[in-house]
């Protein structure tokens, strides 16, 4: 069986409110907030980018288990703001984290499910016996045009997943994938922000790619939602996951505590994977967790995830302790950490 | 006489995976199949759309057409702004009374949300004069300059206005080809976000998709073969300035004004002879302005006479206005729009207007306004 052996995730401490930016646009906050449902979203510092994100999240995944750094032989950095357009950020990772030189190391980029793609990627090739561990990281520094709508919900996040085979906390019991032509959300090179569809980005986007995904696996697995303690989905703002969850017949109990858009926004790779940290913190022994990223252009990755009796003790992090250590910022400072003024 | 003889609409909405030629071809085929007309029996075609030039670069929509229909005879594009769809009928009417037994085809067509509402917008502002362009006045404001000016000099309030979209969206839940099937309240309109004040989301017409189609003839041997026709009594354009700023009265559409009159002039029959109405509400105040100035109300009566729920199907009213749901619910593809309001015209004085089927009607009018009223076309239909 291939799984997570452990899991580190990090969130920046800052934090905008909604209604600081609407504000400055002359928009009515609570219209803001009642279309999109959130509340608030973390930002990260001036100093900080995917990749410092990418390193804290991927150290604390690597602190609580005894690993030989030599037998992580594969490193995959999924994000949709590499620091750079070409030189890789996983090598760097790799390098600050002491992973030896004999290791596979690639950045990924299918927008927000990026780090999703490479995890089946990673599972592969432990499966394969090339190597004992893969380390998958998902980090963004989420920019959304001023102005824009993205504005509200882009965040910032990274959360680290250390593949292995044995003394796993959740096994993957299996994956499905769905992917089409479908230019929904784009970012064309040498462009700072991302454009995207509007409405488009729903219906024929996220909705049909999740929705594809999720079945194909549920047939491929004979599982159904009422099997399963947890559903966690890409969040791109508080609507869309719980609309599509309902759609495939989870309740609103199955996913409440992956809902994790409207206090901390939508950090793009990471987003459905915090709410994954976010389960994790309660999740038992035996329980079925359903995961479903989804990435612009367009793609649905789905994963049928097993609780270990291993998840417990320094293995299982503290989620809601850690995100409450925050601290508000204004709309000026906001444009000043995104490097927008 | 002139006769519509048979009405395509495609669904009116989001439509991603059809381009603008793909709905056009969708409401040929379906007009055609509805009237059993091969494309060889049409004698000419008359096409209103607004947007493809500026949005899509295409201009010379007749000879795609002609590539769709597979023959080769006189195509016309028609552009009016908003009343594209109605200047395309009034042309193919005059084209009709100017030749003898012929069939004409007549489409209105328009493709508009793949673009981003900045470019819908800034395409949908050529329809308004350059100087109003140019300080920053798009459709939404001016309207609400028109809204504000009639609210203040009638002593209504925002509430009036409402009722307008209140009554469209029921009518579109009785539609099945209308944009928006949802029933809204008088609440809802008030706490929808502001586009323009006094104007909010739901006072206001959406970007939609969609294409529709109507077949007219002088050809009495073909009248008689159809299962449905109606006479088309008059059709009036009339245009007048594009600049707000150069109007007399900012609380009436004088183009509307003139065209009605004229209309009911033609047609040789009174206000209260109409029973059924499809007016161009692309916002709330224009359902109201276009009422008084049809001449169904008095002016300054329509945001007391909106309250009292008349125009609305099931009420008993003498007059039942927008029953495809109107710009509003039906949708708005700007081109099509024209065609739609006479086509629906024509499905219920042809009882086929199913669930909101207005009963005994003899007469109706269809009203389609270019701008904020630069141009105005009436349409009088007769069962």
């Amino acid at each position: 069986m291939i799984g997570i052996v452990s899991y580190g995730f990090y969130i920046p401490k800052y934090r905008i409110k909604t209604e600081s930016i609407a504000e400055v646009w002359g928009k009515n906050p609570e219209d803001v907030k009642k279309s999109l449902l959130i509340e608030e979203k973390a930002v990260a510092g001036i100093d900080e980018d995917s990749l410092t994100m990418a390193f804290e999240s991927a150290s604390s995944a690597l602190s609580t288990v005894d690993v030989d750094r030599s037998k992580i032989k594969i490193v995959l950095f999924g994000s949709e703001t590499h620091p750079y357009a070409v030189n890789p950020a996983s090598t760097i990772l790799a390098e600050f984290l002491g992973i030896e030189k004999n290791y596979l190391a690639y950045d990924t980029e299918f927008a927000c499910k990026a780090a999703t793609g490479a995890l089946i990627s990673a599972q592969g090739l432990i499966k394969s016996g090339y190597s004992d561990y893969a380390l998958v990281t998902a980090s963004d520094k989420g920019m959304g045009k001023t102005h824009d709508v993205l504005e509200y919900t882009a965040a910032s996040a990274s959360v680290s997943l250390l593949l292995g085979k044995d003394d796993l906390i959740l096994e993957i019991l299996d994956f499905e994938s769905f992917s089409s032509d479908t230019p929904d959300f784009w970012r064309r090179e040498g462009m700072r922000y991302p454009s995207h569809g509007g409405r488009f980005t729903g219906k024929p986007s996220y909705f049909y790619h999740i929705e594809e995904s999720a079945k194909s696996l549920f047939k491929k697995t004979g599982l159904a939602p009422k099997d399963f303690s947890y559903g966690v989905f890409h969040m791109p703002n508080g609507k869309f996951p719980v609309q599509v969850a309902k759609s495939l017949g989870f309740s609103f109990a199955q996913i409440k505590d992956s809902l994790t858009v409207d206090y901390l926004g939508n950090s793009y790779t990471a987003s459905a994977l915090i709410g994954l940290m976010a389960v994790l913190e309660k999740a038992k022994p035996g329980d079925l967790i359903f995961l479903c990223s989804y990435g612009s252009g367009a793609g649905s990755d789905s994963f049928v995830l097993r609780v270990t009796k291993n998840l417990s003790g320094k293995n299982r992090k503290e989620f809601i302790k850690i995100i409450k250590d925050k601290k508000y910022i204004s709309y000026p400072t906001y444009l000043k950490f995104m490097e927008m003024i | 006489m002139t006769h519509i003889i048979g009405y395509y609409t495609t669904q009116f909405g989001e439509l991603w995976e059809k381009s603008l030629f793909d709905l056009v071809e969708e409401a040929i085929n379906g007009v055609l199949k509805q009237t059993s007309l091969s494309n060889k029996q049409i004698d000419a075609v008359f096409f209103g759309n607004m947007l493809a030039g500026v949005l899509e670069n295409n201009l010379h929509s007749p000879s795609k057409i002609a590539e769709i229909l597979k023959i080769n005879i006189p195509i016309f594009r028609a552009e009016a702004a908003c009343a594209s769809g109605g200047a395309a009928f009034n042309l193919a009417k005059n084209y009709l009374d100017a030749n003898s037994n012929k069939n004409v085809l007549v489409i209105g067509a328009e493709k508009m949300t793949d673009y981003s509402p900045e470019e819908a917008i800034t395409a949908l502002s050529a329809a308004a004069s350059g100087e109003e362009q140019e300080a920053g006045l798009t459709f939404p404001g001016l309207y609400a300059m028109i809204a504000n000016f009639y609210l203040e000099k009638y002593q209504y309030t925002e509430k009036n206005l409402a009722y307008v979209s209140v009554k469209n969206h029921y009518h579109g839940s009785l539609n099945e080809k209308a944009h928006f099937r949802k029933k809204i309240s008088v609440e809802d309109v008030l706490k929808s976000p502001y586009v323009a004040y006094p104007l909010k989301v739901l006072d206001s017409s959406p970007i939609s998709d969609g294409a529709a189609a109507v077949i007219l003839t002088n050809n009495y041997d073909m009248i008689k073969k159809q299962k449905y026709s109606a006479t088309v009594l008059a059709s009036e354009l009339i245009t007048d300035t594009i600049s707000l700023k150069e109007r007399k009265n900012l609380d009436e559409i004088l183009a509307t004004k003139n065209a009605a009159n004229m209309a009911f002039k033609k047609a040789k029959i009174n206000r209260r002879d109409i029973g059924i109405a499809e007016v161009h509400d692309c916002f709330s105040i224009a359902e109201i302005l276009a009422m008084e100035d049809l001449g169904f109300w008095k002016k300054g009566e329509g945001g007391k006479k909106i309250k009292e729920w008349g125009t609305m199907y099931g009420n008993g009213g003498d007059l039942i206005v927008n029953t495809s749901g109107g710009l509003k619910a039906a949708g708005h593809p700007v081109g099509a729009t024209g065609i739609k309001q006479i086509g629906e015209i024509f499905l219920q004085l042809t009882k086929q207007a199913e669930k909101r089927q207005v009963k005994n009607v003899k007469y109706g009018l269809a009203h389609n306004v270019g701008g904020s009223g630069g141009t105005a076309v009436v349409t009088i239909l007769g069962s």
